[in-house]
C-alpha cells in the first residue's frame, strides 16, 4: 500500500528563547532577534509521515507551507529528511492571514494538489498557539480529524482506516478513523529524524523562484537538468483562490493592540490552612482586585 | 543547542586547507560521479561545501543527542545476555540518529552506497563525536575497518559487505587474545579449512575486543598449522548472521563505558578469507592499525577539546578571592597550555590525515589504472609521510588528552574529584587512548626509525622554507634552534651505536621531533589565521622549546653506563 501524505508546516520565529528585544517599539515581532525555524510540532508531524513512508514503500510525503520566499527553507528541511517534494504558497495577498484565511489558503492548495490520503501537521505553531488551523482545514475539506496525535499505529489497507494514539489529559487514547483524514500531532510525539547526509548533498541547491531571483545562482544549468531543485511556488491565482478570503481581507481577527509584557516573578509565600491565613488571603485578593 | 562543529571554527579552518583541492581531485577522479549520483559534487568548491554541511549535521546530532546521552550511557553501560551485547539505551538512540543521518561508510565509493568522503572530513566527524562521548565514538568510528576490507577484499566481498556498512551495520577488529596483546605475532585463534562446506572455520578465544558483538568482524587467526610467528596468520571476515561467535563477558573498565569490550568465544564459526593467506598480520593488520591509530588520534583531540571546554567554562564561572579563577595566572597558565596542546595536536592530526588521503586515493586509482611516473612518486612521498606522522599523531595526542583531562580536573579543584562534573568522565575516558591501538611506547617504536633515518628532520627543514608572517619570524628563528638541538641529539644517539641506549632515549627523540613539527604547523596556521592561532603559536613555542631543552640536557649528559641505574 502506498499513501499520499501532505505535511502542513510553518516557518515561525523562534519564540522559545524570547529576550528583551523580541518585540519592537511598535509592538511587532523583531524578526532579527528571533531566528526563523521549522515549527517544532510540525517536525513531529513530519516524522510521523516519514515513518509511514518507511513502513509503506511507495508512499510520498509532500510539504505544504505558506509564507514569504524565504519559507522555501521549510521545504528544503523536509527534503533533507526524506520528503519527496513541496509547495510554497507565497503571494502578498496571503499576508496578514489569521487562522481562517490560513486554513482557506491551505485547503485550496490541497484541493489543487488533488490526491491525498493523510494531511498531517503540528498541533499548533509556537508564534500563535491557536491549534485552529489543522481542524479548520479538516472542516473546509469535509474530512475527519484526529488531534493531539502521538503516534500513528497502523493503516489498514483493506478497510482504509488509520489507527492513532492520541494524547489526552492523564493518559492516551487509541482511536481510528477513515482515510482521507487530517491529523494534528502533539509535541510529545517522537522527535523528527536528523537531516540525512546524502539528501542534504542532493537538495542543498534547491531554491524557490524568489530565492533564485534574489541571488546569483551557481551552475544555473543544474536547475534545467534536475527539476527537483526547483521548489514550486504557488500564488493565489495558481490555486484558484478567492482574494476576498485570503490574507488580511479574509481575516476576521483584528489585532487591536499589542503590549510588551515583562513577567515579574514575585516571591512566593507559604500559607497554612488556618482560618486566619485563608481569611487574610481573601481580603488581600479582594483588595487588589484579583477576585471580585 | 550546541553544535559541535560550528562551535569550533578551527575545524572549518582545517577543512579549508589548500591540500584538500588535490585530495578531492584524486578522490573524485576529476568529479566523474557528478552525473551518475545526485549527491556527488560538481567541483572542488561543491565538494568542500558538502563536507561542511555533513560536518554540520554531525555537529548537530552530537550536540543534541550524543552529548546529552553521554552521562546516562556512562552510568548504564552495555550488558551481556545470552552471548549477545545489549547497548545502553542512549547508545541505541545515538546509533539510530547516526544511521538515519547517513553517517556510515563515509569514505566508501558511491557505488556501494558510501559518501566517498576523504579520510580528513571523516576524521573530523570522528573527533566531533568523541568530544561528546568517546565510548560511542568507538562504536561509530569502527566503520573505518571497512577501508581494510575495501583495500584487500575481492569484488564479491565488496558487493556483499560494503553496502551493509554504508547502511549502518557495525564492525569490529578481532585481534587481541589473552596471550597476544602488543605482541600480535602470538595470536593462536585457529582457522581451519572445512573442505566439506568449502569455508574456513574459526575456533578459540579473543579478548578485549571493542564492540565485539558487531555485525561484521575482521579477525586475525592462525591459518598455517604448526607456525608460531606472524607469517602464519591470515585475516578473515566473520558475519554475525552466520553465527558461531558468542560474547562470554563484557569487561568492567575505568572509562569508555559505552563501548562494550568483549571476550569472544569462537566455536566452529564460519568465516571467509580476506586477501591472501599469511599476509594477515604483516600486511592487512598493519593497514587496519594505521587507520585505527588515526581514529584514536581523532578521539584524543576530541577529548582534549572537551577537557579544554569544561576547564574554561568552570574557570570563568568559579569565583574565589573575589574574582573568577580564570583571572589568576596559575589558572590561565594551565588553560593556555591546554589550548596550545589542543591546537598543536589537531594541526598534527589533520596534516597526517591529509597525507593519508593523498596516498590512499592514489593507491585506489592504481587499482583502476597504471599510475603515471609523477603519480607514483607522489604516492611514495605521501605514503612515507603518512607512515611517519601516524605514530606521532596518535602518540602525542593521546598523551596530550590525558594531560588536558588532568589539568581540567585540577582547574575544578575539589569539585573535579566529585563525580558530578563531566571532567571526571573525560579523565577516565582519556586514559585508554595512550594504551589501545598500540601504546605510546609502541608508537615510539614505530616513530624512531623516522628519527634515525632523518625523515622527520628533512620534513622539518622543508617546513622551514615555508614563508611565515612577519610576526611569526622570531618564533621561526627559535624553532630553527630547537631543530638544531633535535638534530644534535639524534646524532648523539646514533653515534653511541648502542641499541639499548637508543631505545632508552627513543621516546624523548620522538617527542622532540613532534614538538618541532607541531610548532611549525602552528606557525603556518597563525600566519594564515592569526586571530585563531597566534596565541597558541606563542604558548606552544614556549612550551615546546622548554621540552626540547629538557630532552637535550638529558640526552647530551647521558651515557650508556648510566643505564644500570635504571634497570630494575
Amino acid at each position: 500500500m502506498s499513501l499520499k501524505i501532505i505535511v502542513l508546516a510553518k516557518q515561525v520565529p523562534d519564540t522559545r528563547n524570547v529576550g528583551k528585544d523580541a518585540m519592537k517599539e511598535d509592538g511587532t515581532i523583531n524578526r532579527a532577534a528571533l531566528p526563523a525555524i521549522f515549527n517544532p510540532e510540525d517536525l513531529n508531524a513530519l516524522e510521523q509521515a516519514l515513518r509511514l513512508k518507511d513502513t509503506y514503500p511507495g508512499t510520498t510525503v509532500t510539504l505544504l507551507t505558506m509564507g514569504p520566499g524565504r519559507a522555501a527553507e521549510i521545504i528544503r528541511e523536509g527534503l533533507y529528511r526524506g520528503a519527496d517534494g513541496g509547495y510554497l504558497l507565497t503571494d502578498r495577498a496571503f499576508a496578514g492571514a489569521d487562522t481562517l484565511a490560513t486554513s482557506y489558503a491551505l485547503a485550496t492548495a490541497i484541493k489543487k494538489i488533488g490526491e491525498y490520503d493523510i494531511i498531517i501537521g503540528g498541533r499548533q505553531a509556537i508564534d500563535g498557539d491557536t491549534a485552529q488551523v489543522g481542524p479548520q482545514v479538516a472542516e473546509k475539506l469535509g474530512l475527519t480529524q484526529i488531534t493531539y496525535a502521538e503516534e500513528i499505529l497502523n493503516v489498514d489497507e483493506a478497510t482504509r482506516r488509520i489507527t492513532v494514539k492520541r494524547h489526552i489529559d492523564g493518559g492516551v487514547e487509541t482511536v481510528e478513523g477513515p482515510l482521507p483524514i487530517v491529523i494534528t500531532v502533539n509535541g510529545s510525539a517522537a522527535p523528527c529524524r536528523p537531516r540525512n547526509a546524502k539528501l542534504v548533498m542532493k537538495y542543498k541547491r534547491a531554491l524557490g523562484a524568489q530565492e533564485k531571483a534574489a541571488t546569483t545562482v551557481d551552475m544555473p544549468e543544474l536547475y534545467e537538468t534536475r527539476p527537483y531543485l526547483n521548489i514550486q511556488e504557488w500564488s493565489v491565482a495558481d490555486v484558484n483562490g478567492d482574494l476576498a478570503q485570503c490574507g488580511l481581507s479574509g481575516s476576521p481577527t483584528k489585532v487591536k493592540a499589542i503590549q510588551n509584557i515583562v513577567f515579574q516573578a514575585k516571591e512566593s509565600k507559604t500559607l497554612t490552612g488556618s482560618d486566619k491565613d485563608v481569611e487574610d488571603l481573601i481580603v488581600e485578593l479582594l483588595a487588589n482586585h484579583t477576585i471580585g | 543547542m550546541a553544535n559541535y562543529y560550528t562551535d569550533i571554527p578551527e575545524l572549518k579552518y582545517h577543512l579549508n586547507n589548500p591540500m584538500m583541492e588535490r585530495i578531492c581531485e584524486l578522490k573524485e577522479r576529476n568529479y566523474r560521479d557528478k552525473d551518475e549520483f545526485d549527491y556527488a559534487p560538481q567541483n572542488y568548491a561543491d565538494a568542500l561545501d558538502s563536507f561542511d554541511k555533513v560536518l554540520e549535521i554531525t555537529g548537530e546530532i552530537t550536540g543534541e543527542i550524543i552529548a546529552p546521552n553521554a552521562e546516562g550511557v556512562d552510568a548504564e553501560g552495555p550488558h551481556c545476555a545470552n552471548g549477545r551485547v545489549e547497548y545502553a539505551s542512549g547508545t541505541k538512540q545515538n546509533l539510530e540518529a547516526t544511521v538515519k543521518a547517513g553517517l556510515n561508510g563515509m569514505t566508501m565509493p558511491r557505488r556501494f552506497g558510501g559518501l566517498n568522503f576523504p579520510i580528513t572530513p571523516y576524521t573530523m566527524c570522528a573527533e566531533i563525536v568523541a568530544a561528546a562521548d568517546a565510548g560511542f565514538g568507538n562504536i561509530w568510528s569502527l566503520q573505518d575497518c571497512i577501508e581494510t576490507l575495501y583495500e584487500f577484499g575481492n569484488e564479491d566481498q565488496h558487493s556483499r559487505f560494503i553496502p551493509r556498512i554504508c547502511a549502518g551495520e557495525t564492525m569490529s577488529m578481532d585481534l587481541t587474545e589473552p596471550d597476544a596483546g602488543s605482541d600480535l605475532q602470538s595470536v593462536m585463534l585457529k582457522a581451519t579449512f572445512d573442505e566439506k562446506e568449502n569455508c574456513w572455520r574459526l575456533n578459540g578465544v579473543k579478548r578485549f575486543i571493542t564492540n565485539g558483538d558487531a555485525d561484521l568482524h575482521l579477525v586475525l587467526a592462525r591459518s598455517e598449522e604448526g607456525t608460531k610467528d606472524g607469517r602464519g596468520l591470515s585475516m578473515f571476515i566473520y558475519d554475525k548472521n552466520d553465527g558461531g561467535v558468542n560474547v562470554r563477558r563484557i569487561e568492567n573498565k575505568l572509562g569508555i563505558h559505552g563501548s562494550p569490550t568483549c571476550e569472544l568465544v569462537y566455536k566452529n564459526a564460519k568465516a571467509e578469507l580476506c586477501g591472501d593467506r599469511k599476509l594477515g598480520l604483516i600486511k592487512y593488520v598493519m593497514a587496519l592499525m594505521n587507520g585505527a591509530r588515526l581514529g584514536i588520534a581523532a578521539q584524543s583531540v576530541g577529548l582534549s577539546q572537551a577537557a579544554y571546554n569544561e576547564g574554561l567554562a568552570y574557570a570563568k564561572e568559579r569565583k574565589q578571592f573575589g574574582k573568577a579563577i580564570i583571572e589568576f595566572p596559575a589558572v590561565y597558565d594551565m588553560l593556555s597550555i591546554m589550548k596550545a596542546k589542543l591546537d598543536a595536536g589537531r594541526a598534527l592530526l589533520y596534516q597526517t590525515s591529509r597525507y593519508v588521503d593523498i596516498y590512499k586515493a592514489l593507491d585506489d586509482i592504481a587499482r583502476e589504472r597504471k599510475l603515471t611516473p609523477e603519480e607514483r612518486q607522489e604516492q611514495k612521498k605521501f605514503a612515507k609521510l603518512a607512515d611517519a606522522f601516524t605514530p606521532l599523531a596518535k602518540g602525542m595526542n593521546s598523551e596530550y588528552c590525558n594531560q588536558n583531562a588532568y589539568d581540567c580536573i585540577q582547574i575544578h579543584g575539589g569539585s573535579g574529584f566529585m563525580l558530578e562534573y563531566a571532567c571526571q568522565r573525560i579523565y577516565r575516558d582519556a586514559r585508554i587512548t595512550s594504551i589501545y591501538e598500540g601504546t605510546t611506547q609502541l608508537q615510539t617504536v614505530a616513530a624512531i626509525r623516522y628519527v634515525t633515518n632523518g625523515s622527520y628532520l628533512a620534513t622539518i627543514r622543508e617546513y622551514e622554507a615555508i614563508p611565515c608572517a612577519p610576526e611569526m619570524e622570531t618564533l621561526m628563528a627559535r624553532l630553527k634552534v630547537m631543530t638544531d638541538k633535535f638534530e644534535a641529539c639524534t646524532n648523539i644517539a646514533k653515534a653511541a651505536q648502542n641499541q639499548e641506549l637508543q631505545d632508552f632515549v627513543a621516546r624523548r627523540l620522538m617527542e622532540m621531533a613532534a614538538d618541532c613539527i607541531m610548532a611549525h604547523l602552528l606557525i603556518q596556521d597563525a600566519t594564515k589565521a592569526p586571530e585563531m592561532f597566534a596565541k597558541s603559536a606563542v604558548v606552544y613555542m614556549n612550551y615546546a622549546e622548554a621540552e626540547v631543552e629538557k630532552h637535550t640536557n638529558f640526552i647530551t649528559n647521558f651515557n650508556a653506563d648510566a643505564l644500570v641505574n635504571y634497570r630494575q
